[in-house]
């Protein structure tokens, strides 16, 4: 494992990251849709349309109060979303990770480079949204400045083992298993919605194992000026061991795949 | 003294699990060689170029590529290599052109010259034409091109081409052929594998016939003609008559028989003189066909009829 950290070079993980812009160069008006769209749309019917109903939690309205959520589970969803299928199809339909492999590009650089590109990918779509909710008047404090960078732990935290997942499996029809028992439980039971409290105490431990709740209790603080509930160290050394871990998970996947 | 081997094998072995799809082979290639691994599917041929290729790693004996070892330079020799995998894995959503670069960007080679190498390799393929076309409309044909360019892009010192002619049409397998003996005069030293026999003969300077994971026969195409054939071959053809019970009441005539389901094979030094003497003994043949041995009679002869899928 060591062997295979130290192999990773910046100029072969910048020639993955070129070439996954260079894909993205193709399709970015659709995706850019999509990614800025989305978000907006749930603000609009969920913030302002059930806000209306529900007033405030905690104190301030519900709009100000799930912005920082939807902002985490954007660059929770992205980063599952470009994790599975684009990387599932680069072993097996495209073959492009093979197409490296007998380049001097290794293992590492491969995983580096397109975490590198998700993490392109959600900033833009995170710094769009900040910049939207800003005008909503839903951001409180100068603190929300620093959540593209809690958004960033996130992606990593959940791109690097998503693809080591993508990595490991035969067959797409695993994803749906992924979106069901992993993605949309964890995005409607990590404090996105509703404060975890709410949840029975015996499921809260569920919601504590996600790294997207630590990202939606560290935007909340940032973009509110409150404190999160756990020390803001603990959350972030949870989002950085979970990425740490996702990465050695998804170098030892890929080299399982590709070298015989 | 002969130059240092780009390629030295010895004694390599690969087994997966219990299997061995490569069971000790020696091999050199020099620079310069176009050098051809021929062989029916699942002798190892593929399993050793994935070795010199440096993603496989042997299970036993020893490996080097340009005096290195694969196990601890792995990123350094494929630096200098140049791979045409049996499966296309250009980027389909990639142009032509981008195919290229994209590509020479992983050998770290700056954009400008990258750009510049794509085109004169577009060029050499005879695809500069469609450079800016996405990869998906191109003919087979022009899919394994554009894969022979990219491997080399890196101006590789060996060129490793995994049946490259596979699926093509004839029309498409001649042009292909041609570049190949095009990069072959250029002094580029190329290893393949294949089952066409053709292919061999055309392209291959010295070649080994491998079955069941060894090397059965190596030489020169004309050499293994000449050890393990006759000069020629008669085809003959009975009507009726089983070619098994015909077989009998050749015994003698050239040096060896070879019934067929549909004809009988005769490897005679002269054909004419074969065909004679089976007139002589009162067989009539419904039909004579006297030609040169090919190097297909050569693989059957070494790797057997019987059909291994």
């Amino acid at each position: 494992m060591a062997q295979l950290v130290s192999q990773v070079s910046a100029r072969s993980t910048l020639a993955v990251l070129e070439r996954a812009l260079t894909l993205y160069r193709r399709l970015w008006r659709a995706s850019a849709f999509s990614s800025f769209i989305i978000p907006v749309l749930f603000l609009v019917s969920i913030g302002i349309g059930v806000g209306g109903y529900v007033g405030g939690i905690g104190g301030v309205d519900y709009l100000s109060w799930i912005v920082p959520g939807v902002l985490a589970s954007t660059a929770f969803q992205m980063a599952v979303g470009e994790c599975t299928y684009p990387v599932f199809g680069d072993f097996k339909w495209v073959r492009a990770y093979h197409a490296m492999r007998a380049t001097p590009v290794e293992v590492g650089d491969m995983v580096c480079g397109w975490l590198l590109y998700i993490l392109f990918r959600v900033e833009i779509a995170v710094v769009v949204f900040l910049a939207i909710t800003a005008l909503f008047g839903a951001l409180h404090s100068p603190w929300a400045l620093l959540t593209p960078l809690v958004c960033a732990l996130v992606a990593l935290a959940t791109a690097a083992p998503t693809m080591a997942f993508a990595a490991t499996i035969e067959h797409d029809s695993y994803f749906a298993l992924l979106f069901r028992f992993v993605l949309i439980p964890s995005t409607l039971f990590s404090g996105v919605f509703f404060p975890v409290e709410q949840l029975p105490a015996f499921a809260r431990p569920l919601a504590y194992l996600s790294p997207l709740w630590h990202g939606v209790e560290l935007d909340r603080a940032a973009t509110l000026g409150v404190s999160p509930p756990w020390p803001v160290a603990v959350h972030l050394a949870y989002l950085l061991a979970f990425a740490a871990a996702g990465t050695l998970w998804a170098f030892h996947a890929f080299r399982k795949r590709l070298q015989d | 003294m002969s130059p240092q081997p780009l390629i030295h094998a010895r004694g390599l072995v690969k087994r997966f699990g219990s299997f061995t799809a490569v069971d000790g082979i020696d091999l050199q290639v020099a620079p310069g060689e176009a050098f051809g691994f021929l062989g029916p599917n699942g002798a190892g041929k593929s399993s050793t170029m994935r070795m010199i290729s440096c993603v496989s790693l042997p299970t036993a004996g020893e490996l080097r590529i340009l005096g290195m070892d694969p196990a601890r330079d792995g990123t350094r020799i494929r630096a200098r290599l140049g791979v045409c995998p049996q499966l296309d894995n250009l980027d389909p959503d990639l142009s032509v052109r981008e195919n290229l670069t994209t590509y020479a960007r992983y050998f770290g080679i700056p954009r400008a010259e990258a750009r510049r190498r794509a085109d004169e390799l577009l060029e050499f393929v005879q695809l500069a034409d469609r450079a800016g076309s996405k990869v998906d409309p191109l003919s087979g044909g022009m899919k394994r091109r554009l894969t022979i360019a990219r491997a080399m892009v890196n101006e590789p010192d060996i060129v490793l081409l995994d049946e490259p002619t596979t699926g093509l049409d004839p029309q498409a397998r001649h042009l292909l052929w041609e570049r190949l003996f095009q990069l072959k005069r250029r002094g580029t030293t190329l290893v393949l594998t294949t089952h066409y026999m053709d292919e061999a003969e055309q392209l291959c300077d010295r070649l080994v016939v491998m079955d069941g994971g060894r090397i059965v026969a190596e030489g020169s195409p004309r050499s293994l003609i000449e050890t393990y054939s006759t000069p020629e071959v008669v085809e003959l053809r009975f009507g009726d008559d089983r070619p098994a019970d015909v077989a009998g009441k050749l015994a003698g005539v050239g040096e060896r028989i070879d019934p067929l389901p549909d004809r009988v094979l005769v490897y005679a030094a002269d054909g004419d003189a074969a065909t004679a003497e089976v007139h002589r003994r009162g067989l009539t043949p419904s039909s004579v066909l006297v030609r040169r041995s090919t190097l297909e009679d050569v693989f059957l002869h070494l790797t057997g009829r019987t059909l291994v899928d």
